[in-house]
């Protein structure tokens, strides 16, 4: 680490925030930022953060914050733990004017519903968290953005079956789901099992503990099971380790479909030649090749306020994710700042423009992201908004798409989700929502 | 070893001031003038941790028996307090929290079983089944968190009589409460006959059997009282303080630093216990806010974190080699030297 440059920023931050408390506090918004970046999932953790805090400080440097209100943040480690996620909650929670939480765990953000709730401040879980938190009439201040467990679910699926050349082609085909062991890897079980029979596809879900660095009986009980796919729903060193055993017990790698947290370059570099034709979901391209990603380089790479270590990482699946999700969370600030005014919101108030963050193509266009995603839709009583997933295939050196932007099945989901959501509402005596016009809190 | 029940009465008299000061302060003025942040995420996880410590201290430090299957009983009691609740509704909470001890003690019985024919490492090792069985138990069967699809429960509001405890200074009132009146029990246990039991089976078992001191009774009634005291620990942790569950928070890294709590703090010293969890607990939760506060625009969270794990690391070295016996041994020497007089009174 160039201890020079650390020096040299250090005695600029204590200028500044010498210079900060003299000059009048201007409006800010805050964002509590629940990171990891040790431990096993620390890959992601630094992509993601990363990718988040570089969007964040291109809207201060090149737009000078949202209208004028400068953006904040601070970090404090979970190591992806629930107990320190908790803490960090607890820590950050007082500071004036919070956006929103994002804590990119879904142990984490399981832990945050009901203190989030009473708070009446947004919980973002983008391309993750608790399925049923899609319906906002049951969870107001939860956004499962994009992408839920079961949309993704039901992407993979429908991708299998446009492989075998048709939905009823899944009949009698196997399939095994091999999952990371924690709350996050366990949310599809059953969705899967429901789609096995829909389709009439034969199953196996097998579990590999956490984090994942063994998984020779899985794999062995997988060469017996002879499945036409696996699908990985991994995180972090679980998924290299699933591609070199794959490997070893001869497991062709294109057969084996990654899940949207099995789909980084972290996960296929560190298996070498194993990765070789593996095929992984995704909501946001990768590649720096996109304007926002030019402009991050330009404005906040060029100015020395990157957040990656490594400059290589830029424009990679998880620091492509954080940079999505800066623009769900600045584009929801923005959009809420039409209604409210110009000014430092409430976390009710933010949580409005997460209930109108509707973004076109053409807006995405606008916001240089296109190809980046595709397009979100998110309504009072849909948190998740609809996004689409396209499919990319690693070549041994980057990923490939090889698929258009596909829709998952939503309307065979929303009777599941909404039942699930029900008996929550029921165990928690929640009064549903019966419209987007609630008040909003102040 | 001396302890602290082998001491005087006198010393009890000197140590009873102490301990009404303390009770005072956490009681009348702590509540009062704690923030959320103090109460919710630094004191409430602080005690529930202490209570698990002093349930292995039992075990470990005064009956000799080493585990490393706390986080087992931790999570028996979570997981029992939570059945009970979602299954018997008509029941009080109270009742649940007895109930829930009940039951981790039932199956530290059971695991405390092979203590009658392994010591030392050996038994060491073989609690290490009650950690992996428990928590794979807990994964493999959803009916243990009611079929939750994440395995992830929720925890239910705590509440007595109709009394809620919902505001982060009641549910602290709540774990303290808890905590003081099992620890009293504890003491209570630690000084009765069954108490002399445990430690003699501790300093020297065939001549504890040989002055006929009931092994099998002394060793299981350890591991239950033990057991019992964890699993409510565990519904503390579970209930007041993350009001979340799943399985993985109960991994043996949790057994390791509840071990390590008592080992830190002193064994068989039931004070030891409660400076060990705040040494561990609260200690690297003042490092990091103190880490972040200075230096928290230079280096990122990540590099913070690891230093922490540095000075903490270090700090234990140093503590160590000063004084073996914990923390608190450390403590008595310095009060010790500073009131010469008080020597006499101490008990170790």
């Amino acid at each position: 680490m160039n201890v020079m440059r650390r020096l040299k920023v250090l005695a600029a931050a204590l200028a500044v925030g010498l210079a900060s408390t003299l000059a009048a506090r201007a409006d800010e918004q805050f964002f509590p930022l629940q990171s990891y970046r040790v431990g096993p999932y620390a890959a992601g953790g630094t992509g993601f953060f990363g990718g988040f805090i570089d969007y964040l400080n291109l809207i201060n440097i090149r737009d000078g914050g949202i209208n004028g209100v400068k953006l904040t943040w601070d970090e404090g480690e979970t190591q992806y733990e629930v107990e320190r996620g908790v803490e960090v909650y607890e820590r950050l929670k007082s500071r004036p004017g919070i956006a929103a939480w994002n804590p990119l765990s879904v142990g984490i953000a399981y832990a945050m519903i009901d203190r989030i709730s009473k708070d009446k401040v947004p919980l973002i879980t983008i391309n993750h968290g608790r399925t049923d938190s899609t319906d906002g009439r049951v969870f107001p201040y939860v956004f499962p953005l994009l992408l839920n467990p079961y949309s993704e679910t039901s992407g993979i699926v429908n991708y299998i079956a446009s492989r075998e050349g048709g939905a009823d082609k899944l009949k009698g085909k196997k399939i095994v789901v091999l999952y990371h062991g924690s709350p996050y890897g366990k949310e599809t079980i059953p969705i899967y099992k429901l789609l096995a029979d829909k389709y009439g596809f034969e199953l196996e879900q097998i579990e590999v503990p956490h984090p994942g660095n063994e998984q020779q009986s899985q794999w062995l009980s997988i060469r017996r099971a002879k499945p036409d796919y696996v699908v990985l729903r991994g995180w972090g060193v679980m998924n290299p380790v699933a591609l070199k055993t794959a490997q070893k017990v001869g497991f062709p790698a294109d057969h084996i479909i990654g899940n949207v947290w099995s789909n980084s370059e972290e996960d296929v570099i560190p298996a070498g030649d194993a990765a070789k034709g593996y095929i992984a979901i995704t909501t946001q391209a990768s590649g720096a090749e996109y304007p926002v990603l030019q402009e991050v380089i330009k404005s906040v790479y060029g100015a020395n306020k990157g957040n990656l270590e490594d400059k290589k990482r830029i424009g990679s699946v998880y620091h492509n994710l954080g940079i999505v999700n800066g623009i769900l969370n600045v584009e929801a600030v923005r959009i809420a700042q039409a209604k409210f005014g110009k000014r430092t919101l409430t976390g009710d108030e933010v949580r409005w423009g997460f209930e109108h963050l509707q973004l076109d193509p053409a807006r995405v266009e606008a916001l240089g992201a296109k190809g980046l995603f595709h397009s979100i839709n998110v309504t009072w009583d849909n948190h998740e908004g609809d996004g689409r997933v396209t499919f990319q295939q690693w070549d041994g050196s980057k990923w490939k798409v090889v698929s258009d932007w596909i829709a998952p099945d939503w309307a065979a989901l929303r009777p599941i989700i909404e039942k699930s959501s029900a008996a929550y509402a029921k165990e928690h005596s929640i009064k549903i929502r019966a419209s987007g016009d609630d008040q909003v809190g102040q | 070893m001396p302890t602290l029940i082998s001491a005087k009465s006198n010393w009890f008299s000197s140590e009873a001031l102490w301990i009404g000061l303390v009770i005072v302060a956490a009681y009348g003025i702590i509540p009062l003038a704690g923030t959320d942040y103090l109460l919710d995420a630094v004191l409430t996880p602080f005690l529930a941790l202490s209570l698990a410590a002093v349930g292995l201290n039992v075990l470990t430090g005064y009956a000799g028996q080493v585990s490393l299957g706390s986080a087992a009983f931790l999570a028996v009691g979570a997981y029992a307090a939570y059945n009970l609740h979602l299954r018997f509704p008509a029941l009080p909470l109270l009742i649940d929290l007895v109930l829930a001890g009940g039951v981790a003690a039932a199956i530290g019985i059971v695991f405390g079983l092979p203590s009658l024919r392994l010591r030392g490492f050996y038994l060491a090792v073989s609690t290490l089944a009650a950690q992996f069985f428990v928590q794979w138990a807990l994964t493999k069967f959803s009916w243990f968190s009611n079929d939750n699809p994440s395995g992830v429960i929720d925890a239910p509001t705590l509440s007595i009589g109709g009394v809620a405890f919902t505001s982060p200074a009641e549910r602290y009132v709540f774990t303290l409460t808890v905590v003081i009146v099992l620890t009293l029990l504890t003491l209570r246990l630690l000084r009765s006959q069954s108490g002399r039991n445990f430690i003699a089976v501790r300093d020297h078992e065939i001549a504890a059997r040989v002055i006929g001191v009931p092994l099998l009774r002394t060793k299981l009634l350890a591991f239950a009282a033990s057991s019992f005291l964890i699993g409510v620990a565990g519904v503390l942790w579970a209930f007041a303080y993350l009001r979340t569950v799943e399985p993985a928070g109960f991994n043996l890294d949790r057994s390791f630093q509840i071990l390590f709590i008592i080992i830190i703090g002193g064994l068989a010293s039931l004070r030891g216990s409660f400076i060990g969890a705040a040494f561990i607990v609260v200690f690297p939760l003042l490092l990091s806010r103190i880490g972040a506060a200075l230096l928290g625009s230079v280096f990122d969270s990540g590099v913070l974190e690891m230093s922490q794990r540095i000075v903490i690391g270090g700090l234990i070295i140093v503590f160590l080699s000063a004084e073996p016996r914990g923390l608190i041994a450390l403590w008595d020497r310095a009060w010790a030297a500073i009131r010469p007089a008080n020597r006499s009174l101490l008990p170790s």
